[in-house]
């Protein structure tokens, strides 16, 4: 009978019916874009001299190339990118870069070394959040002019005044801060002495394998191939989708509307494992989760307190249970992939050791403390393990879970007592670890250089005096040995209980292939990616 | 006369209202112990580059100075810049708040043409077990948190049946496909005569809207049967009646009729309701809307954001609420 | 219930006031007892808050003790609802967790309704200035989104119980104060209120002794309509990480932290959920019931 309340009942159904409608037999992305779906929320910045998150420095490690690039299979190999050939004069203080003839950024300018040249100038005189990766090298606004020069179009010299280790230049220079851009094309889009970093946020102008189309902010990044690139990548489109729930990007793999999954879940990833209609990609990260010990508590502070709380962690457990295929244990500072990396266990759970060395203290019966966490997954889970953990020696832990920015402004500001952290290297050198767990040149408050040792108040002069001296040391084998002490040292006094290593795995549909995980953002490559 | 007057007094009380919305989330900005400078230079920034920004950012003046300038900048249109996209907050709020709108305003629809009817039927049938059912139905659309809700229909109708598209407002196909005129896709695929991508539009619409309007029925159908209840007890039913005019003349025309105003009071509430509590939703949908942008800048303590957002919500409910006491006070003909 | 005390609430010539209040409550209860869907509601209700009050007496295992070799277990003899992603067994998790959830709800309403209730009965007996003033400051507040007050109060303060408590209240007491300061408006005029005021009653006697009583029924209606969104608001807190906080039991953190497991672990956030349905639902049929009950021209 067609009355009101049946057309009314239409109406309700009537967008679910006609959805019906319009869905194709099968769910496909287009053959020649592909789409990845991933959490994308953090980047603030599309301009290489200043992104510093972990997404902005995915995709623009895809935008622009660098002078030179480590081999992810052996770090400590330096191969060519956009230099083809490099000399370093006996001292060690001259380098020159030959640049590769005929190379063009995506605008069809030529890249020359005044490209070069003007790339580091805009990173040290923006002087934003990656500018301390040239600048620590001792160039800075006002010497950049000297320190780094172009004789010829195709030549670059860069001059420092400190011998460091050999390959510590060359592991800055390949950060994501020396990502060469295109001068011509920033320069005509300056405004107000900017040099083009307000029209480079949402823009790109360089060489690599692709170009950005568009940023939406928390919703899409829209990246098409560079026709000058070389080599060419596979797919003609990227589109990169703002996902924030893994369960949502799961459903969307399964269902076809995504071609990659990045962040699913430790049980998600188990559960399409064994599917051949899936295939994983496995990437282990220069990034380490570690436990930090604010040495201005009178408890943390007492040696023996903080080798109970690393003997009292249950690591093993934590790494197969909590966190398995995301994140493996490794129990040194320099997470496995960085030259130097330390990669035996010594601590395992061991209750009984743990009681002794608190009964040593004089703390046998226990005290409380509290623990800054973030309060997402997995690291709330793992906080409350290791509460669990440190309840068992008689360490009262209170949970004080917070938004990851709040958890970084306590710590920054020396406020927290117990905190689990993580920390990302920002280049492929060992210094970008050892420097910040090591050095503490300065304890006062008033600090400039908030080193994680600063931050958990903690000061050790010989380890301090030992890590400035690696960064400088020749030889490599002695600069490796150097690091290997520096880790085991730091194991026996430090106030840090480095628990894991993160691992970052991506679900691709079959058919799907090429996308390669590297250990720092930008080395996550997307040009080989393809579609059957 | 009178009536204009408290019109005007009502209007009047707006900027009042609003400048106290700016003080309290500039207050609560300044209290949030988040550094924004830190989100602007980074984790591993020397502390002199971070005071200098701090410096830059006008952070460090003192509160009541910082205000003075917000609401100067505010007087004359400026927003302020977002730390967080690097856009302007007008441009930002220009391209989110629609998204906001186009949700809303659709799940408001469903949810009127699906719960007046029903909130109708039940009065009509006062007492009796299609009262109690639909009762029992509207109530538990409303005791699920809307997350579940968004969850759950997510999984049913996406997942397993297959009858709708995924989170997301528009297909991988048509992203960048449609020219931005005023944001709401609806509009604009319609104006651009993209039929393809109008369909596909309403396709990602259909889900988050009727979860939203699952959500919101309730109040819409019990208030309409309360109403509806009053009004046909009124006197001027019985007359009705007594002249013989059938049961849906009765109903729709006189009963219905007489509680319009009162509706359209309930509707508009509703619909402020809607604009300031879509976050949840837009989260598990992916809909990039002013509820993820607020919750995103809050997080972030990027407070022009913050502000920009509140103030347009706030703006929203309040030019809403005026709107619902205007008809209750102007046209209602029993208030006097 | 004895034939003789029935007759004595029941008569129609009471002899005493007591005998006359209690007899209108009675009447009224006999009201909504014929209600069913509004009894169902007061049962489930009751039962929810007499389950979480008991919880240690219905579980032996230790809603927090951890296992994290058997997580995401599936429902067995030894946890009769399963296990969540660290192993702990659900069914004490969620008695314990109504403890929480439930007590937050009330903790709010405790503090709001009589906020509510004195803002909106001064603002309508004193009018005038006293009104405006207060009454702008409740639209301040009215406007105010609820989330973003509940979220900023929430990261100013830090996660947690307390502040979770304290955001919802700030946000949730505006309606109460407009629906005083209406029934105050209303009853500002009436005869009693007069006869009161000559014999040199203050206004705050009058407001404490006559007028607030009388802005009771619907103010708990109201209470009771809002439970359910109050128990909604502070799941969805939750589920933004900003309510109460792991490993703290609370039936919209549980779900917040097990979300990602709804393809295949389903029950681990499905069970508080369904606990948060039935609480939210019985406090929705309870309230439409009080409302038919005490305030039919409200409701209907």
């Amino acid at each position: 009978m067609l009355n009101r309340r049946t057309l009314l009942g239409a109406a309700a159904i009537g967008p679910l019916l006609g959805t019906a409608a319009f869905r194709p037999a099968v769910a496909e992305t287009p053959k020649d874009v592909i789409v990845m779906a991933y959490q994308i929320d953090d980047i603030i910045s599309m301009d290489p001299q200043e992104s510093f998150e972990f997404s902005g420095n995915e995709v623009t490690g895809n935008i622009y190339e660098k002078l030179i690039h480590p081999d992810l299979k052996d770090p400590t190999k330096i191969l060519p990118k956009l230099a083809e050939k490099w000399e370093t004069t006996p001292d060690g203080l001259t380098t020159t870069f030959h640049l590769v003839a005929g190379r063009k950024f995506a605008s069809g300018n030529p890249v020359t070394a005044d490209d070069v040249v003007f790339t580091f100038t805009r990173a040290v005189a923006l002087n934003k959040a990656p500018a301390f990766i040239i600048t620590q090298l001792g160039i800075t606004k006002d010497n950049v002019a000297e320190r780094v020069t172009a004789p010829d179009p195709q030549t670059v010299v860069i001059k420092l005044t400190e011998q460091f280790a050999p390959t510590f230049l060359f592991y800055c220079l390949s950060a994501n801060v020396g990502g060469i851009v295109d001068k011509k094309t920033v320069m005509s889009h300056e405004t107000a002495g900017d040099m083009g970093n307000a029209w480079l946020k949402t823009n790109s102008a360089g060489s690599g394998p692709f170009a950005l189309r568009s940023w939406k902010a928390s919703e899409s990044v829209s990246l098409d191939a560079n026709p000058n690139a070389m080599p060419l990548p596979k797919a003609k489109r990227m589109l990169i989708l703002h996902r924030p729930d893994s369960s949502a990007q799961l459903l969307a793999l399964q269902k076809g509307d995504v071609d990659i999954a990045r962040n699913l879940s430790p049980e998600q990833i188990k559960t399409i494992e064994t599917n051949g209609d899936y295939s994983l990609v496995k990437g282990t990260k220069a990034s380490v989760l570690y436990l930090a010990m604010n040495q201005n508590h009178p408890n943390l502070s007492k040696p023996q307190v903080r080798q109970a709380i690393k003997w009292a962690l249950d690591y093993k457990s934590i790494a197969t249970n909590i966190t398995p295929n995301i994140f493996v244990e490794q129990q040194a500072f320099l997470p496995k992939g960085l030259p130097g990396s330390l990669t035996d266990k010594p601590f395992s759970k061991n209750i009984d050791k743990a009681k002794a060395l608190m009964k040593e203290a004089g703390l046998e019966n226990g005290f409380e403390v509290t623990l800054d966490t973030q309060n997402v997954s997995p690291y709330a889970d793992i906080a409350q393990a290791l509460q669990a953990d440190l309840a068992a020696i008689g360490i009262k832990v209170n949970l004080l879970p917070a938004e990851f920015r709040q958890v970084i402004t306590k710590t920054r500001a020396r406020k927290h007592e117990l905190a689990l952290l993580r920390w990302g290297s920002d280049y492929m050198d060992p210094n970008s670890n050892a420097q910040t767990f090591c050095e503490n040149v300065d304890n006062g408050e008033d600090a400039k250089d908030r080193t994680l040792a600063w931050r958990s108040s903690w000061q050790n002069k010989e380890l301090t005096d030992r890590a400035i001296a690696a960064v400088r040391e020749q030889d490599a084998d002695k600069r490796v040995r150097a690091y290997e002490r520096l880790q085991g040292d730091l194991q026996e006094v430090g106030p840090f209980a480095v628990l894991l290593q993160q691992v970052e795995i991506a679900a691709l549909r079959k058919g799907v292939t090429g996308l390669e995980i590297g250990p720092l953002s930008d080395s996550t490559r997307y040009v080989d990616i393809s579609k059957a | 006369m009178k009536r204009f007057r408290s019109l005007a007094a009502a209007v009047a009380s707006i900027p009042i209202t609003l400048f106290g919305l700016v003080l309290i989330t500039f207050l609560i900005g300044r209290v949030v112990p988040i550094d924004p400078v830190l989100a602007v230079v980074g984790d591993r920034a020397p502390q002199d580059v971070v005071e200098r920004t701090r410096h830059e950012m006008g952070l460090d003046q003192p509160l009541p100075q910082q205000f003075a300038h917000y609401v100067v900048e505010l007087a004359q249109g400026n927003l302020g810049r977002s730390v967080m996209t690097s856009n302007s907050v007008t441009t930002d709020i220009a391209r989110f708040f629609p998204a906001t709108l186009e949700l809303s305003s659709v799940a408001l629809i469903i949810a009127t043409l699906v719960g007046v009817p029903l909130g109708v039927y039940a009065a009509v049938r006062q007492g009796s077990w299609v009262d109690q059912i639909i009762r029992v139905v509207c109530l538990s659309g409303h005791s699920i948190p809307v997350f579940v809700l968004a969850l759950l229909a997510l999984l049913i109708f996406y997942a397993t049946l297959g009858w709708a598209p995924g989170p997301g407002r528009q297909d991988v196909l048509y992203q960048d496909m449609v020219p931005q005129v005023t944001g709401v896709l609806l509009i604009d695929a319609a104006l651009a005569m993209d039929w393809d991508a109008l369909r596909d539009a309403v396709a990602h619409l259909a889900l988050p809207a009727l979860v939203l309007a699952a959500f919101n029925m309730a109040y819409i159908a019990r208030m309409t049967r309360a109403f509806m209840l009053d009004s046909l007890r009124g006197e001027y039913i019985v007359t009705a009646r007594a002249k013989g005019l059938s049961a849906t003349t009765i109903i729709w025309r006189h009963g219905f009729g007489n509680i319009l105003v009162r509706l359209v009071t309930v509707l508009a509430l509703t619909y402020a309701g809607l604009l300031e509590g879509a976050v949840l939703t837009e989260t598990i949908f992916s809909w990039p809307g002013l509820g993820q942008y607020l919750t995103g800048s809050l997080l972030n303590a990027d407070m022009n954001a913050v502000l920009g957002a509140t103030l347009v919500v706030g703006l929203s409910y309040v030019i809403l609420n005026l709107f619902a006491d205007l008809m209750y006070r102007v046209l209602d003909p029993r208030v006097r | 219930m004895s034939a003789t005390s029935r007759d004595w609430l029941l008569t129609e010539t009471p002899a005493s006031r007591r005998q006359a209040a209690w007899g209108r409550r009675y009447r009224l209860w006999l009201q909504f007892r014929s209600n069913p869907l509004a009894m169902a509601g007061l049962i489930v209700a009751l039962f929810l808050i007499v389950v979480s009050l008991a919880a240690p007496l219905l579980t032996n295992q230790d809603p927090g003790a951890q296992d994290l070799a058997h997580r995401l277990a599936k429902p067995s003899a030894q946890h009769w609802l399963g296990t969540d992603e660290l192993g702990r067994d659900i069914y004490s998790r969620v008695l314990f967790g109504g403890r929480v959830t439930l007590g937050m709800v009330v903790a709010i309403v405790i503090l709001v309704a009589p906020f509510g209730l004195a803002i909106g009965c001064i603002a309508g007996y004193a009018g005038g200035i006293w009104d405006r003033l207060l009454m702008r400051i409740t639209d301040v507040f009215l406007a105010f989104p609820r989330l973003v007050l509940a979220l900023a109060f929430v990261a100013a303060l830090r996660p947690g119980v307390t502040s979770a408590v304290a955001a919802i209240a700030l946000t949730a007491w505006p309606p109460y104060a407009r629906l005083a300061r209406a029934e105050t408006l209303g009853l500002r005029g009436t005869d009693f209120v007069a006869a009161v005021r000559i014999t040199g009653a203050s206004g705050g006697r009058i407001i404490l002794r006559h007028i607030a009583p009388l802005c009771l029924p619907s103010l708990i209606v109201r209470v009771t309509l809002d439970m359910s969104s109050i128990i909604l608001t502070v799941a969805g807190l939750g589920f933004l990480g900003m309510g109460a906080q792991p490993p703290a039991p609370e039936w919209g953190t549980m779900i917040a932290t097990a979300r990602r497991f709804i393809l295949e672990q389903w029950w681990v956030p499905t069970i508080p959920g369904i606990a948060i349905f039935l609480a939210s639902l019985a406090f929705n049929l309870l309230g439409d019931g009080l409302r038919d009950v005490l305030d039919p021209k409200q409701g209907g």
